[in-house]
């Protein structure tokens, strides 16, 4: 009896959400209507879905869309697999990361957008460029959370491991690689996020196509509507990105249920 | 599988200074032979059984294993005090570990873990992951880890610690029936006197830091033991004797000069 209550207000807290949205775009509908705001800021929502639309059917969206995420994927791939490998090396071994921390902490600081000129010079303005800066904007958040993702595993595991005669392979397969992965995960979450912020910026300042442009397009011919609708369409991106993450490390460690309170 | 311990000591560094946490520790363990070790807490105990589990080297002084060189079961499995289940494997796979470390294909693994647990009550949990368990439970599952592998030398560091006084009765029992069916040399490691006199053939008492044994002392209690067997008057009279020679070390720790 207690536990229906509780899922119902549960079911309740999540349509709270729901509702103030639709809230505020009823409100802002009838402001934009009735004049009260200016159709120019704040075009009324109906006309950011009307164009939203418009964008789809023509085959203007597909066209950018592809653009933004091959670039996306690219760079995360790139960025992401050596930053977790790098990461976990570092995590395991104390030495290594003696040796390569100071690399790091110079580097990590610096604004991965102001290293894109550079690369502009070293791998020409074409596409490379700009997936070697999403790259490097991944690499750090997936290395750092990795090395700590090793760390913060329990030493016992290392001397059970150790005890019952596990080798280096056994050890990193079976200690090293679950023990982290709840906190790889969680870098990845935040190397996507990085990602996306990286490549929509690189995408103002130069691109033939992707959502960047679309949006520095609209800005130009001062055609708002696009502008909110393209912003709708990155926010959705991030939306079922971390959707899907989220998911994808509740299937994968089922056993670390405690970081995701709002499954339960 | 018996042991010597000869002269065994260890110093850690700690900010520029040495602590000397074992002193010249010797004694003798024979084949299949319960020995238990008690003393106060921050006495090197837990210490002494990694050197035994070769997880840290002695400074001075080795162990030396009498062995059988047919035996080709590995040396020693330790039981850990809590926490050392795996907790991203089920049950089944952290009861099966030992056996996946030597090459034991999948299913013949998880065929003798599944009987083990079977046999001890525990078939319905194997797909359960550890923090799905009781305390107990995960103590039984780590107990059964550690035997399953079939070690010459079983090393347990306080294992029922963390658990309840009355859930420790019912698992002290739990692990001389296992003991009995799968007799091997255990070394155990408690704080708790009574504890060590109700489980061990003998009792190795350690004085408080840095440690030595204080004592070596046989138990001739008859097995099996039971639970009624704490208030037998040897063993009250030795719980007593043991507790005397502990008192000054305990107060000793807290500062209480005696």
């Amino acid at each position: 009896m207690n536990q229906e209550s509780s899922q119902m207000r549960v079911n309740n807290e999540r349509l709270i959400p729901i509702l103030i949205t639709l809230l505020i775009l009823g409100v802002w509908e009838g402001l934009a209507y009735s004049g009260h705001i200016s159709v120019l800021f704040y075009p009324p929502p109906s006309k950011i879905f009307q164009t939203l639309w418009r964008l789809v059917i023509d085959g203007k969206l597909a066209a950018n869309l592809d653009d933004t995420l091959v670039r996306l994927g690219l760079g995360l791939a790139l960025g992401m697999v050596p930053g977790v490998v790098l990461g976990l090396s570092m995590g395991w071994s104390s030495r290594l990361r003696r040796i390569v921390d100071p690399f790091i902490a110079a580097f990590h600081p610096i604004p991965k957008t102001a290293i894109f000129p550079l690369f502009m010079i070293i791998f020409g303005i074409g596409e490379s460029s700009k997936i070697a800066t999403i790259a490097i904007a991944t690499f750090f958040p997936a290395l750092i959370n990795s090395m700590a993702g090793v760390r913060q595993i329990n030493p016992v595991y290392f001397e059970v491991a150790h005890n019952f005669g596990a080798n280096t392979w056994k050890t990193f397969i079976r200690v090293i690689l679950p023990g982290s992965l709840p906190m790889v995960l969680a870098g990845a979450r935040i190397a996507f996020n990085n990602a996306l912020v990286i490549t929509i910026a690189l995408e103002l300042l130069v691109a033939r196509q992707g959502l960047g442009v679309m949006i520095w397009y609209a800005w130009e011919t001062l055609r708002t509507q696009d502008l909110y609708a393209t912003l709708v369409i990155i926010a959705v991106i991030g939306i079922i990105a971390n959707f899907l993450l989220q998911k994808a490390t509740l299937a994968m460690v089922p056993w670390y249920k405690h970081s995701f309170d709002d499954e339960e | 599988m018996g042991f010597h311990c000869n002269q065994i000591s260890k110093t850690f560094p700690v900010r520029q200074k040495k602590i000397v946490a074992l002193n010249n520790i010797e004694f003798s363990v024979g084949e299949r032979e319960f020995i238990c070790i008690v003393g106060p807490s921050g006495c090197g105990k837990t210490t002494l059984l990694k050197i035994l589990a070769g997880l840290l080297q002695p400074t001075t002084g080795q162990v030396t294993y009498t062995d059988n060189t047919d035996n080709h079961n590995p040396r020693s499995a330790m039981v850990f005090q809590d926490q050392s289940l795996f907790p991203w494997m089920t049950v089944l796979d952290n009861v099966a570990f030992g056996l996946e470390m030597r090459k034991v294909n999948l299913k013949t693994r998880h065929r003798q873990a599944q009987d083990f647990l079977n046999r001890v009550g525990l078939g319905d949990f194997i797909h359960c992951y550890p923090h799905e368990l009781s305390g107990g439970m995960r103590q039984r599952v780590a107990i059964l880890r550690a035997f399953l592998n079939d070690p010459q030398i079983l090393l347990m560091d306080e294992p029922f610690g963390s658990l309840d006084s009355q859930t420790r009765l019912v698992m002290q029992e739990e692990l001389l029936r296992i003991w009995r069916d799968h007799r091997k040399t255990v070394v155990y490691v408690t704080h708790d006197i009574e504890e060590s006199i109700l489980l061990g053939d003998r009792v190795l008492v350690m004085s408080g830091r840095p440690g030595s044994i204080l004592a070596d002392i046989p138990v001739s209690l008859a097995r099996p033991r039971r639970r009624a067997d704490r208030d037998h008057p040897d063993v009250v009279k030795l719980r007593w004797s043991i507790w005397n020679m502990m008192e000054d070390e305990v107060l000793r720790e807290l500062g209480m000069q005696a």
